[in-house]
């Protein structure tokens, strides 16, 4: 039986004392990876705090410094700890800041796609009809597509449609958007999936019962009941929605390379490769497994953690 | 000594993160050879509990932490899992709830029953598939020869539980635990299944332990009787000694709640020693307070519900051409009447349509033919319009499952202030909070109970949620779907009192939908029986259960369980407090 004498829970409790926190304590590979991802991240956004230098400024660059290998290299130099590219930037400068750019597109195409996605996914399971199935098989037809090529189309007919001045300015919302627009089937089905599960239950027809409209019911009692598998799959697509950002720049399709990302350090380093300057592509790839595997890593966790019926 | 298993103090616990629970605590009980012991109590009593501690098959991190259990004289915690197995099978067989997944679906009847004697037994080869024939025939199985080379799924459900007794008997054991045997099927197939494990008990001199909920099944088949609350066993005696003249408060209770079918009470008496039920409702003054306010409906008016030659039938098959379709006629031209104040029964097996034709009245189907009248006006004709609309806020209905019938991710303030909100019935938001103060006040929750989540409630508090959040559209029809089958019987003794209470407060019309003939005994003025989706009989409930007319309804009426040894009604003495 409840008691309802004791004074209620403070949020801090509230948070601490439930089933997904106490899994996290307890599974030492979520926290690692949890661990690493922050690091990873906060270190992105520090970039102007903590980065011995500034790429973006011409007077800190100096050709003269180019293609220096790692300071305990022969030849390297101690103020770049990891080098210098083909233009004389500081190599952990460059990737802190190019970091900061991939986890920033990755985000905000993330999210595109999941508004998106989870939009058309909420409607088309509890409308159903002709509505679903115009939707789900243009999520079909969509997903026949590989991804990365999808993405090189829009990206290619944004850039056509943008005045030549602006290209440069407005790369980067062209990849978010191409990239966003690339995943959001993967949403609409998981979100169109919990909808049909959930549109069953008693609260929904308690709230149809009451007369409410369907985009309130929709609004207020599905979609919050749909966040779990989507936080799921929303962590597993910001790892490939950097990956993807990082293929678009290495193929030359997505940021500018004066604009360091991790792709088009990636790219720039790649060649240079065989005539031994390895650490140019070496250590923006590094960085990129690093992020993509414990941001991946949370994601299973967060699959096992909020799915009882696999514990 | 000459019982077959004595358990002295055996204490239960299941390290969890809050702390330890105590699953049972110094239990103590004991079967004779040939004589059925029921193990009684409601979900949560610990009952299931004891009859895996028995085999050793406490579900993990569960340990016995205490006692002893001796079987013929053998200390079964001393056994480590070897013999723990062979004592498993060879000596105490088991059954259990669900014959759907007992049985391995991919092997033979045969090959599982063989398998088993081998193992459990000496006969090998011809000799066990000859012992497995004889135990077919035993649970009464026909043909069992040719029936050895079928598979489960070409057995029903009451052949498939014989099927698991007969596995049970496989290795001739002296004790078989029988764990809710029946409650996974028709009341009809009941009663045989039960009448079987009476006769092999007596005729293999078996001890056997049936661990139930319902007191009908312990009042058919138990020789002796524990039950148990909390953990503990609070009375043991015989069948009749136990049922006819309980001796402890607890016992007085739960027999007290249950729903006779022999005569109608005004309400449940003496349910106050259960969960919830000591929460005391408050009143309000109805003509005063919000809730009394508002009424939509003609008050002349006596019919508030109509319906008319209503026709709903479900896509079984899709296709194109509509000659292709299969298709099953879920309500087969239905007509109804219910009028104001009463409570009109609408009962009926699985899969009869009865909560077909309440989810058309609180328009979540739309008929394929028919119309329905809610007050007079009719809301299927044009379902859109703002009369219609109207009509149907007056109607609002309750449902079966407290743990799918309310969105988690909302307070229960929020929850019950929905309607209000929404149709902005009140003049401002303190007003709103105070009315759902009032109305949880009222389903005997409390006022405090807005701030907290769904989830820190129990089956029946859910439910009077549930309540508090119908009674916030201000309905004149309430439609009860099975509200308390999802229930044990203390608490659907105390949510059935509340409904009776509310209906007299507020002169609610109700249509109470239940397969449950005694519960519909106590709730409904007129019960309409419902077979294949039409309506077979329409009688006073008095009238129905003394002389019912349709052949339908004098079957469903010889199903109930007997339950003549019940003791008649009557108060707890106040002296006998449990210790």
């Amino acid at each position: 039986m409840t008691d309802f004498s004791d004074p209620r829970p403070s949020r801090w409790q509230r948070l601490t004392d439930n089933d997904i926190f106490w899994s996290f304590i307890h599974s030492p590979g979520a926290m690692i990876a949890a661990a690493v991802t922050l690091l990873c991240i906060l270190a992105c956004f520090a970039a102007p705090l903590i980065a011995p230098f500034n790429p973006f400024d011409p007077a800190q660059i100096s050709l003269w410094d180019g293609k220096l290998p790692p300071a305990w290299v022969d030849g390297g130099q101690p103020q770049y700890w990891l080098g210098t590219d083909n233009q004389g930037r500081d190599m952990l400068s460059t990737i802190l800041y190019g970091g900061r750019l991939s986890i920033l597109v990755g985000l905000a195409a993330v999210c595109l796609g999941m508004v998106l996605g989870v939009s058309l996914g909420v409607i088309s399971g509890y409308v159903g009809g002709a509505t679903d199935a115009i939707i789900m098989r243009i999520a079909d037809v969509q997903l026949t597509i590989p991804g990365i090529l999808l993405a090189i189309l829009i990206n290619g007919i944004g850039r056509a449609i943008l005045p030549l001045e602006m290209r440069e300015d407005f790369a980067i919302y062209v990849v978010i958007i191409a990239i966003g627009l690339t995943d959001w089937p993967q949403f609409a089905r998981v979100a169109r999936g919990a909808t049909l599960v959930e549109a069953n239950k008693e609260y929904v027809q308690a709230a149809r019962v009451i007369g409410l409209p369907g985009w309130l019911i929709m609004l207020r009692h599905i979609f919050p009941n749909t966040l779990r598998p989507v936080l799921v799959i929303a962590t597993i697509g910001l790892a490939l929605a950097i990956i993807a950002e990082a293929t678009l720049s290495f193929l030359g399709q997505g940021i500018p390379p004066t604009t360091p990302s991790l792709g088009t350090l990636i790219r720039v380093g790649n060649e240079y490769l065989f005539s031994g300057l390895w650490w140019i592509t070496f250590f923006p790839a590094l960085t990129l497994v690093v992020l993509v595997f414990s941001v991946n890593l949370l994601g299973d966790w967060m699959r096992d953690a909020l799915n009882p019926k696999l514990r | 000594m000459t019982d077959l298993l004595t358990i002295t103090d055996l204490d239960v616990e299941f390290p969890t993160r809050r702390g330890t629970v105590l699953a049972a605590r110094k239990v103590s009980l004991s079967v004779a050879p040939g004589e059925v012991l029921g193990l009684v109590g409601e979900s949560g009593a610990g009952k299931s509990t004891i009859g895996n501690a028995i085999i050793n098959l406490l579900e993990r991190p569960g340990r016995v932490a205490g006692g002893q259990i001796l079987f013929e004289g053998q200390d079964l915690r001393a056994l480590d899992e070897d013999q723990m197995r062979k004592v498993r099978g060879a000596r105490i067989g088991m059954i259990f709830q669900d014959p759907q997944t007992s049985l391995n679906p991919l092997l033979t009847i045969g090959a599982q029953l063989v398998e088993t004697i081998q193992k459990a037994t000496d006969f090998k080869g011809n000799a066990a598939t000859d012992h497995a024939v004889g135990l077919l025939e035993a649970v009464g199985i026909s043909e069992a020869r040719a029936r050895l080379k079928s598979y489960p799924h070409q057995f029903s459900g009451g052949m498939r539980q014989r099927v698991v007794i007969a596995l049970a008997l496989a290795g001739d054991p002296d004790l078989v635990i029988a764990d809710e045997p029946t409650t996974a099927l028709d009341v009809s197939i009941q009663a045989q299944i039960l009448d079987l494990l009476k006769k092999l008990c007596r005729e293999r001199d078996l001890g056997v332990i049936i661990v139930t909920h319902d007191i009908g099944v312990i009042a058919n088949i138990a020789d002796r009787v524990a039950v148990m609350y909390r953990g503990e066993v609070v009375e043991t005696g015989a069948v009749a000694q136990v049922l006819g003249a309980p001796r402890h408060d607890y016992t007085k209770s739960l027999i007290a709640a249950v729903p006779r079918a022999d005569t109608r009470l005004h309400r449940f008496t003496s349910v106050d020693y259960i969960e919830g039920g000591a929460a005391q409702a408050s009143r309000i003054d109805i003509k005063s307070h919000w809730l009394g306010q508002g009424r939509k409906a003609d008050p002349d008016r006596a019919a508030m519900i109509e319906i008319n030659g209503l026709d709903l039938s479900f896509v079984l098959q899709g296709a194109i051409l509509r000659k292709n379709r299969k298709m099953v006629h879920a309500v087969d031209n239905v007509s109804l009447t219910v009028q104001r104040g009463e409570t009109l029964g609408l009962v009926g097996e699985s899969g009869s349509g009865k909560s077909t034709v309440a989810r058309l009245i609180a328009g979540l189907f739309t008929p394929d033919a028919g119309t329905i009248r809610v007050a007079g006006q009719d809301v299927t004709t044009r379902p859109d319009a703002p009369e219609a609309k109207r009509a149907r806020r007056m109607v609002q209905m309750i449902f079966q499952d407290p743990y799918s019938s309310l969105n988690a991710r909302m307070s229960v303030r929020d929850i019950v202030a929905e309607p209000i909100r929404f149709y902005r019935t009140t003049g401002s938001e303190s007003e709103t909070r105070k009315i759902v103060g009032d109305l949880l006040d009222h389903v005997g929750l409390g006022a405090q109970a807005a701030e907290r989540y769904p989830h820190e409630f129990s089956g029946g508090q859910r439910q009077r949620i549930s309540i508090a959040r119908a009674l916030a559209s201000r309905p004149e029809i309430l439609i009860c779907d099975e509200p308390t089958s999802a229930l044990d019987v203390s608490v659907q003794a105390t949510i059935l009192n509340l409904l009776k209470d509310l209906q007299e407060e507020l002169g609610l019309t109700m249509l109470f939908i239940t397969h449950d003939l005694p519960v519909i005994r106590q709730m409904a003025d007129r019960i309409a029986v419902m077979r294949h989706g039409a309506i077979c009989e329409v009688a006073d409930t008095d009238h129905l259960f003394a002389d019912p007319q349709h052949a339908y309804s004098k079957h469903l009426l010889g199903l109930m369980p007997r339950m003549e040894m019940l003791t008649p009604v009557q108060t707890p003495d106040p002296s006998n407090v449990p210790a």
